[in-house]
C-alpha cells in the first residue's frame, strides 16, 4: 500500500497557496503510507540557461557552504545552494554532466534527486507529517506537485527508495502498487547505456517512460508503450514542467479519485485526503478509469 | 430520545460504531444521523439492530459492510466495498460507489443511484444490488447468488464464472465474462426486475432489461476442453 497525492493550482494568483493546500492531503495519507514520503514541487524556474539539482545528504547538519566553497574553486563558477536541512537545491548553468561529475568526484556522499529547470524534490524516511516539517512542505508556493506516502514493499525504507522518483530533467513519478517485472526492463534499458540507482521497482517504470520521451514520443505515446511492457499493479502519478498525469493498471488494483474545481484539480488514492481542500463540497468529484490517460497541464 | 446525531469532526469513529454496536439497542433510538463523515473508513460497520442510519456526506472504505437489519443511506460517494459482505437492511448510496461494492453480500439490498466502479458484486451471495448508473469491469465475479440490476452499461467479463446470481443489464454490455450469457427474460425475470427498481425509486421498465446467467459450462470439469474456455 502507498498514498498518492497531486495538486495543480489554476489560478496564479492561488499559486501561494500551493503548500498550505496540499498539506492535509499527504496528512491525510499517512495510513496508507507511514514510512517515507516525499514530493517533486514545480516552482520559480531556474534562470536562463540554468538548470536547478536537488541534493540529499547524510545528515542535517551537512556543511553545504564548503559544497559551495569548492565548487566556485574548482569550477570557477559562482554557485549559491538553497538548504534545508539534509536538503540542498544548487543551480548552476554549467553542462548538467560537468556538475554531476564534479559531484560524483568531489562528494561522493551526496546524492542527486533530480535535474530540472522548474522542479524541487524532497524526499526522506519518517511519517508524511515528520517529512513534511522537516522540509516545511507548507510554504511551498508553485504551479504543481506531485506528492507520495510511502509503504515499502518491493525494496528496502531509504531515502533514495522513497518517491517521487526522477529521470531526466523536470520528470517525476510516484507509483501506488508493485510491479512484476522490473528487472526485464532494466535488463532492456541498462545495454542501452540507461544507469539506474535503486533496486525499487517504481524507479524502473521511472526511467523506461523517460527513456521513451527522450526517444522521441510524448507522454501520452511512452505510457501506450509503458501499458505493453510494464506488468504489475498501478497506479502512476507524473509530473512534467507543464502538466500532471494520471494512469491506472487495466484492472484498476490501485485506487485513485479526483476532485476538480475552477481553481485547482487535486488527486489523491482516498477522497478522505481531499476533504480539506477548499471548495471540496462543489468539486466535481470522479474516479479515473483503468487504462486511460488523464493529463492536466498548467 | 429518538434521534442520536455524531459529528465525525468532533467525535471519533469509534464512539459512533460502539454506540451502534451497545448503547442503541437499550435505548430506542431510530435515527442516527452521521455528519462531517469526510470519506473515514468503517463507518457503521457490523451494525445489527432496524435502525435509519444517515451519513451526510462522503464515506470511504467499507461504509456499512456486514449490515444486519439496518437502514442506511449515504448521502455522497463512499469509496471501496460498501456494504460488503451485508446481510440483511438496505443500504443506499445517493452518489457513486467505488471497487467492489456489495463484495459478498449475503442478503438485503444495496442500491447505488450513481455509478459503480470495478468488480460491483463480486462473489455475491444473495445480495440483491440496484444500481442506477453504469458498473465497473469484472461485475458479479464469481457470484454465487442473489441480483445485480443495472440501470446504464457493463464493463468488460461481466458475470466471469458466474454461479447462480443472475444479472440484468439495461444498456450496453462490454462484454461477458467466461461462462456467462445472455438469455430470454422469463415472467418471473420481470417480476423481480420491476419489484426491485421499485424498491430503488428507479423509473425504468423491466422490458428493458436483458438477462445475464451462468451457462453452467465450467460446472464440471471437462478434460477435453484443453484449458480453452
Amino acid at each position: 500500500m502507498c498514498g498518492i497525492v497531486g495538486l495543480l493550482i489554476k489560478k496564479p494568483e492561488l499559486r501561494n497557496h500551493l503548500g498550505e493546500w496540499m498539506m492535509p492531503m499527504l496528512i491525510g495519507m499517512t495510513e496508507r503510507g507511514p514510512d517515507s514520503a516525499g514530493l517533486a514541487v514545480y516552482t520559480k524556474e531556474a534562470g536562463a540557461n540554468e538548470f536547478k539539482y536537488s541534493l540529499h545528504a547524510p545528515t542535517m547538519d551537512y556543511d553545504w557552504t564548503a559544497v559551495e566553497r569548492d565548487f566556485n574553486h574548482h569550477l570557477g563558477s559562482a554557485v549559491e545552494i538553497v538548504e534545508k536541512g539534509n536538503h540542498g537545491i544548487l543551480i548552476s548553468h554549467l553542462e548538467s554532466s560537468v556538475v554531476k561529475t564534479w559531484l560524483k568526484d568531489h562528494y561522493p556522499e551526496l546524492h542527486v534527486l533530480s535535474m530540472g529547470r522548474s522542479m524541487d524534490l524532497y524526499k526522506d524516511i519518517g511519517t508524511p507529517g515528520e517529512v513534511a516539517a522537516r522540509y516545511d512542505f507548507k510554504s511551498l508556493q508553485g504551479t504543481h506537485l506531485i506528492g507520495h506516502t510511502r509503504m515499502a514493499t518491493e525494496s528496502a525504507v531509504t531515502p533514495d527508495r522513497a518517491h517521487p522518483f526522477t529521470a531526466g530533467a523536470d520528470f517525476c513519478l510516484v507509483h501506488n502498487g508493485s510491479l512484476s517485472n522490473p528487472y526485464q526492463i532494466r535488463r532492456k534499458l541498462e545495454p542501452l547505456g540507461v544507469h539506474f540507482e535503486t533496486d525499487n521497482d517504481t524507479e524502473a517504470a521511472c526511467r523506461y517512460l523517460e527513456w521513451r520521451m527522450r526517444e522521441g514520443d510524448d507522454l501520452a505515446t511512452a505510457l501506450k508503450k509503458g501499458f505493453e511492457e510494464l506488468d504489475g499493479f498501478f497506479t502512476f502519478l507524473m509530473g512534467t514542467k507543464t502538466e500532471m498525469a494520471l494512469v491506472r493498471d487495466p484492472y484498476a488494483c490501485k485506487p485513485a479519485i479526483v476532485a476538480e474545481t475552477d481553481e485547482y484539480v487535486a488527486i489523491s488514492s482516498e477522497f478522505r485526503s481531499l476533504a480539506k481542500l477548499p471548495g471540496i463540497k462543489n468539486a466535481k468529484l470522479f474516479e479515473p478509469m483503468p487504462e486511460e490517460l488523464y493529463i492536466w497541464k498548467v | 430520545m429518538e434521534k442520536v446525531t455524531f459529528d465525525l469532526a468532533q467525535q471519533k469513529l469509534r464512539e459512533l460504531n460502539q454506540y451502534l454496536h451497545h448503547d442503541l439497542a437499550k435505548n430506542g433510538v431510530k435515527q442516527v444521523n452521521v455528519l462531517n463523515p469526510e470519506g473515514a473508513h468503517n463507518i457503521a460497520v457490523g451494525v445489527d439492530a432496524p435502525v435509519n442510519i444517515d451519513i451526510h456526506g462522503h464515506g470511504g472504505y467499507y461504509t456499512a459492510g456486514m449490515n444486519k437489519q439496518a437502514n442506511v443511506t449515504v448521502h455522497g460517494n463512499v469509496g471501496w466495498g460498501v456494504a460488503e459482505n451485508m446481510m440483511s437492511g438496505t443500504v443506499r448510496v445517493k452518489g457513486f460507489a467505488s471497487e467492489s461494492a456489495g463484495a459478498t453480500g449475503h442478503g438485503g439490498t444495496l442500491i447505488i443511484e450513481g455509478d459503480a466502479s470495478l468488480r460491483c458484486g463480486i462473489s455475491l451471495k444473495g445480495l440483491d444490488i440496484v444500481v442506477g448508473g453504469d458498473v465497473g469491469n469484472f461485475s458479479c465475479f464469481m457470484a454465487q447468488a442473489g441480483t445485480m440490476v443495472v440501470c446504464g452499461d457493463a464493463g468488460h467479463a461481466l458475470g466471469d464464472s458466474l454461479y447462480e446470481a443472475v444479472i440484468y443489464v439495461r444498456g450496453k454490455i462490454k462484454s461477458l465474462g467466461a461462462d456467462a450469457r445472455v438469455e430470454e427474460m422469463s415472467d418471473a425475470d420481470h417480476k423481480k426486475v420491476s419489484a426491485l427498481l421499485d424498491q430503488a425509486g428507479f423509473k425504468f421498465n423491466s422490458k428493458e432489461f436483458k438477462r445475464v446467467a451462468s451457462a453452467k459450462s465450467l460446472y464440471n470439469w471437462n478434460a477435453d476442453a484443453n484449458q480453452e474456455y
